[in-house]
């Protein structure tokens, strides 16, 4: 399991994270999720090892990252954002060097599993300046996995990729998955919602949103939105619309010139729209626009990261 | 020991698949065998004290050149954070590439074997003691300048910076010597110390003093032991 205590990193003024609290269980496959420059990178890098932690601590099962750096750097595998490597080696070389430092004893074997894992199959003696930008990645995992770690964490393993190579690294990671504690960083929604079990969202250092996927994703589905359009309506008699039709969670209003405009939520199970014409018929309101708005996790997102969207 | 013997061959293998070492070697060749067998039938003595007071000067550039990208590059394409996330010491790092450095020069200096060779072949008398004293004494100069060179590889992701960095450092260390009739006789003696001629040129005359060696192998560990500091510091 692993543990993160009120972690804070800051670099120079600024405060990278702060004071993330996480729990990450064993075989979890969690989405660190987040816009660019919100702290994922940065606690990826105190988790791993590459930086030190300014306050708080992480927990690997018993041993911290302050005192036992070693340790837990073994028993993890990074890819680092960007996926750096030494590109004027072959791919062969590279995983031998990994090898040799990661002290793997069986390397031909390993290397054999490995390669079938990460489809390396017929570049494995071409340097890895001659590979596309899909092998290079795949060389990457290969790297993280190769010394069976027990914990995988991979940084923004897709971005850069064409459509093709994203779904086959997302393939991959998801047959990772079923082995490992696996931490993947995205900016992209879909992707975490395909992957993981778990999402975390993290905004400018501190975490807003934590669940199962299945639980934020059903949060989203249950709840269903209608934007309306009316004149010769009065702001109390929207909100009144609440007692009138069972099943209103939310409306909001907003008045322009003598046009009214209202966005009203409502539980998906009781679709709301024809007690909604029915009650704007009845008083005599007239209506210029109605339509239905699907919530997404995209949505949430941007709702939980915007400027100030939480605070 | 075991890490830092796998960074070493890893970065050897990397210089002889590059074409810019084979280009330094022929450089570092040329220009020494033209020192060495320009004087040689002049003085007409079966020495190698030419070449050993040329290389000093050639090592200024050709150690630089050698180590500017040991760090450097790592920064620049980002690998500087996979392999500080491997389990290993930053000590590890650094000594791995400082003997990687210390290996391929030692391998340039194999083929000047040639003009002692040429010397055994066509002198006599020849006082090995003297050319023994030559080499160990451009072996801990080689420690000191690579030493010098991954320092100044480590504070940047600018190969060039890193280069003339280096060249720099190395450049005053060695011209301190000359400058000691305008400094005080209270400072001078200091200055004298830390340069490297003053250490070197004893070596090349076929001196062992434990000062020279004390003195060229603290300072390797002194920018050894600097660069580490930096790597470490980054966190």
């Amino acid at each position: 399991m692993i543990e993160i205590k009120k972690l804070v990193k800051d670099y120079g003024e600024l405060r990278a994270v702060n004071g993330i609290e996480l729990k990450i269980n064993d075989g979890e496959i969690l989405g660190f999720l987040g816009p660019n420059g919100a702290g994922k990178s940065t606690t990826f890098k105190v988790l791993t090892g590459y930086l030190q932690p300014t306050a708080g601590n992480i927990f690997v099962g018993n041993k911290n990252i302050k005192d036992h750096s070693l340790e837990i750097r073994k028993m993890i595998g990074y890819l680092p954002e960007n996926n750096p490597l030494y590109v004027e080696m072959t791919v062969y070389d590279y995983l031998r060097f990994v090898a040799d430092i990661r002290e793997i004893k069986d390397f031909k074997k390993r290397l054999k599993e490995v390669i079938s894992q990460c489809g390396l199959h017929g570049v494995v003696h071409k340097p890895i300046n001659t590979l596309s930008k899909g092998y290079r990645q795949r060389v990457g995992i290969a790297q993280a996995i190769l010394h069976d770690p027990e914990i995988l964490i991979l940084d923004e393993p897709t971005s850069g990729l064409d459509p093709n190579q994203i779904a086959e690294i997302r393939e991959l990671i998801i047959q990772l998955g079923k082995e490992k504690t696996l931490i993947i960083s995205s900016h992209i929604m879909q992707e975490v919602q395909a992957v993981c079990d778990r999402i975390v969202i993290i905004n400018r250092g501190e975490i807003v949103a934590d669940g199962k996927t299945a639980e934020l994703t059903e949060n989203i589905d249950n709840i269903d939105k209608i934007s309306i359009e009316l004149k010769n309506a009065e702001a109390e008699d929207i909100f009144g619309l609440k007692e009138t039709i069972q099943g209103i969670t939310k409306i909001s209003c907003e008045a322009k010139d003598d046009k009214l405009q209202a966005e009203i939520e409502y539980l998906a199970e009781n679709d709301i729209r024809e007690d909604l014409y029915l009650q704007i018929k009845k008083e005599k309101w007239i209506l210029l626009e109605m339509h239905r708005k699907h919530a997404s996790l995209e949505e949430i997102f941007r709702n939980l990261t915007s400027n100030g969207g939480n605070k | 020991m075991n890490y830092t013997k796998i960074i070493a061959a890893k970065e050897l293998k990397s210089y002889f698949t590059s074409p810019a070492a084979y280009i330094l070697l022929s450089i570092f060749l040329l220009i020494s065998g033209w020192f060495f067998a320009n004087p040689l039938f002049l003085i007409n003595q079966a020495e190698l004290r030419s070449l050993f007071n040329v290389i000093p000067w050639i090592f200024i550039v050709l150690i630089p050149a050698t180590t500017m990208g040991l760090l450097a590059k790592e920064r620049e394409t980002g690998t500087i954070e996979l392999i500080s996330t491997f389990p290993m010491q930053k000590s590890s790092i650094i000594m791995g590439k400082f003997f990687a450095s210390v290996g391929m020069i030692s391998f340039a200096l194999l083929f000047t074997f040639v003009h002692l060779f040429t010397i055994i072949f066509l002198g006599t008398n020849i006082d090995f003691g003297a050319i023994f004293c030559g080499y160990f004494g451009l072996i801990l100069l080689t420690g000191m300048y690579s030493a010098i060179g991954i320092f100044a590889s480590s504070l940047t992701k600018n190969q060039i910076v890193a280069f003339i960095l280096s060249f720099f450092i190395i450049l005053v260390l060695y011209l301190i010597q000359f400058t000691l009739i305008f400094i005080p006789d209270w400072l001078a003696g200091f200055l004298q110390y830390i340069s490297i001629g003053y250490h070197f040129s004893n070596l090349s005359k076929g001196v062992i003093d434990t000062r020279n060696i004390i003195y060229f192998l603290s300072m390797t560990a002194l920018f050894l032991k600097l660069a580490v500091t930096i790597l470490e510091s980054e966190k």
